[in-house]
C-alpha cells in the first residue's frame, strides 16, 4: 500500500546517492571560496577539510576531523553534496559529522587513524560511508561494515597516479579472478579476506562490487582523471590536484571535463592545451609516511 | 526504438539497463552527434549544476534544447525533471533549464542525504510502486497541462505533460520497469 513513511538510511538510497555521483569529480575544498569555485567548475560533491592532503603531509602532527565551523561555511554554499573526514575507527568523530548533517563521511586514511583494531561500525549510521581500499580484501571488509562507496586510497597528496593505479588494478585483478573461481575456491577467498562468504559469491557472480568504486589518491591532471576512468573507476577525487595547481579554476573545469569524455582523447587534449602547470608532485619512494599503509 | 540517455554525469548506467532490459536500443548522449538518431530521450539523476555546465561545454545545449522544443519525448529523473523544469528555486543564481515540463521545482526540497527515503507510491498504472528518493527535488507547482500521476505526502512526484515526463524519485533504482515501460509506450505512440 502507498504511504506517506519515509524510510531514512537504507542501504538502497545511501549507495544511491553514490550513484549519482558517477561520472562525477569530487574536490577538496578548505574553504567556503573555493567550495563556490568547485561548484562553479561542475563539481558534484566537495569533500569539506581544514588542510588539503598535501599540507597535512608536509606539517605533520595528529590530523584530525575538520572544525564544524568549517563545514557548516561550506555547507551553506555548496548545493552540491558535502563530505568530511573522519579518522579510522573515531566513531565519535563520525557521529559529529553526521550530527551537522554532512551528506557522506569518508573514514579516511589522510588523518592520524583513531583505533588500529576496528574501523567504524558503518550501518550504525543514516550517512553513508566511503572508505578507501587498496585490494579486494581491504574493500569488502569496508563494505561488510557498511560502506556504501569504495575508493582507491592512492597515495594521497603526491600529485603521483601510481598508487591509485596499482590499487585500482589489484581490486579489478582480483574481481576477475573470483569469475573464474569454484564454489570451493570462493570459501577459501572468504575466509582470506575475512569477510562473509556470501558477499564474495555475490561480487564473483555480478563481475564487480556491489557499490560504486571510485578513484581517489593523486590525481593532478586531466589525463590522470582520463586513466582512472578507463582502468573502470567510475567517478574520481581530487585532492590538492585542484587548489595547489597554479589555476585551480582552470583545472577543476579541465578536470570534470576530462571525466565525463575519458573515451575521447580529442577533448582531454583540448582541456589540457595551455592549462598552468599542476601540483608539483613527489615520488612515492622519497615518501618518509605512507598514507596509503593506515586501515587493514 | 533508439532512446538516447544523456551520459554526461549521473546514474545513466541505470537508465540504459532499464531501457535495453525493455527491449529498446540505448545511445549514451555525450555529444550533439549522439542525439540525431534518439526518438526518446532520458536525462538521469545526477548533480543538475553539473549536467548544465557540461551541456554547454559539450556543445549539446542548443541541439538539445530545439529537439526537446520540437516534441522529442523526454523522461527526466531527480536532477533530469530540475533541467526539464519551467522554474527552480533553490538552485544556483540564473541555473538553466530546458523549461519544456511546466513545474516549479525546488532543489533538495527534503534536505540532505540524511533525509533520503525509500517509500511506496501509488502511481497511477503502477501501483505499488517502490520510490526511491535521493536528494530529491520537490515539485512546488504544476502547470494546467500537466497531470499529477503519483504524489507522496501530499506533492507530485511523478508528472507528465504530453511526451515529457517528470520523476522526482528514482524509478531507474526500483528494480521495477513498469514507469519506463509507461513512458517508452507513450514516446512510440507519439
Amino acid at each position: 500500500m502507498a504511504t506517506d513513511t519515509r524510510n531514512t538510511g537504507t542501504a538502497r538510497v545511501k549507495r544511491g546517492l553514490a550513484e549519482m555521483l558517477r561520472g562525477g569529480v569530487i574536490m577538496d575544498v578548505v574553504t567556503p571560496d573555493e567550495a563556490r569555485i568547485a561548484q562553479d567548475a561542475g563539481a558534484v560533491a566537495v569533500m569539506a577539510l581544514e588542510r588539503v592532503p598535501s599540507d597535512i603531509r608536509r606539517d605533520g602532527g595528529v590530523a584530525r576531523m575538520s572544525d564544524p565551523a568549517m563545514i557548516e561555511g561550506i555547507k551553506a554554499v555548496a548545493t552540491i553534496p558535502v563530505m568530511a573526514k573522519c579518522r579510522i575507527g573515531h566513531f565519535a568523530e563520525a557521529q559529529v559529522l553526521e550530527a551537522l548533517g554532512v551528506d557522506y563521511i569518508d573514514e579516511s586514511e589522510v588523518l592520524t587513524p583513531a583505533d588500529e583494531a576496528y574501523h567504524v561500525d558503518k550501518w550504525a549510521f543514516t550517512t553513508p560511508f566511503v572508505c578507501g581500499a587498496t585490494n579486494l580484501g581491504e574493500a569488502l571488509r569496508r563494505i561488510a561494515e557498511g560502506a556504501c562507496m569504495i575508493r582507491s586510497k592512492g597515495e594521497a597528496g603526491t600529485g603521483n597516479i601510481v598508487e591509485a593505479v596499482r590499487h585500482l588494478r589489484a581490486i579489478f585483478g582480483a574481481i576477475e579472478g573470483l569469475g573464474a573461481a569454484t564454489p570451493k575456491d570462493l570459501k577459501a577467498a572468504a575466509r582470506e579476506m575475512r569477510v562473509p562468504k556470501a558477499l564474495v559469491q555475490e561480487v564473483a557472480a555480478c563481475g564487480e562490487l556491489p557499490v560504486p568504486l571510485f578513484c581517489a589518491g593523486g590525481i593532478a591532471t586531466p589525463a590522470d582523471a582520463s586513466l582512472a576512468m578507463q582502468l573502470g573507476a567510475q567517478a574520481v577525487f581530487v585532492g590538492s590536484g585542484i587548489f595547489k595547481s597554479e589555476a585551480p579554476e582552470m583545472m577543476a573545469k579541465a578536470i570534470v571535463e576530462a571525466t565525463t569524455h575519458y573515451q575521447d582523447p580529442s577533448i582531454v587534449a583540448k582541456v589540457s592545451t595551455g592549462l598552468p602547470a599542476a601540483m608539483r608532485g613527489d615520488g612515492i619512494e622519497t615518501l618518509e609516511v605512507k598514507l596509503s599503509e593506515r586501515g587493514w | 526504438m533508439k532512446v538516447g540517455v544523456l551520459a554526461l554525469q549521473g546514474a545513466f548506467r541505470e537508465q540504459r539497463e532499464v531501457c535495453e532490459a525493455l527491449g529498446t536500443t540505448v545511445t549514451e548522449v555525450r555529444g550533439p552527434e549522439h542525439l540525431d538518431a534518439c526518438e526518446a530521450l532520458i536525462i538521469p539523476g545526477g548533480e543538475s549544476t553539473t549536467m548544465t555546465r557540461l551541456l554547454r561545454t559539450s556543445g549539446l545545449h542548443d541541439p538539445l534544447a530545439a529537439r526537446l522544443h520540437d516534441g522529442l519525448p523526454v523522461l527526466g529523473t531527480c536532477a533530469g525533471l530540475i533541467l526539464c523544469a519551467t522554474t527552480i528555486l533553490d538552485g544556483l543564481p540564473e541555473q538553466e533549464s530546458f523549461g519544456v515540463l511546466d513545474v516549479t521545482v525546488r532543489r533538495n526540497g527534503y534536505g540532505r542525504q540524511q533525509e533520503s527515503f525509500e517509500t511506496t507510491l501509488d502511481v497511477v498504472g503502477a501501483p505499488e510502486f517502490p520510490g526511491v528518493f535521493i536528494r530529491a527535488p520537490v515539485v512546488e507547482a504544476v502547470g494546467p497541462g500537466v497531470t499529477v500521476l503519483a504524489e507522496h505526502g501530499g506533492r507530485p512526484v511523478l508528472v507528465r505533460e504530453g511526451v515529457r515526463w517528470g520523476a522526482t524519485f528514482h524509478p531507474e533504482l526500483a528494480g521495477d520497469l513498469r514507469i519506463h515501460e509507461q513512458f517508452l509506450h507513450a514516446a512510440r505512440a507519439a
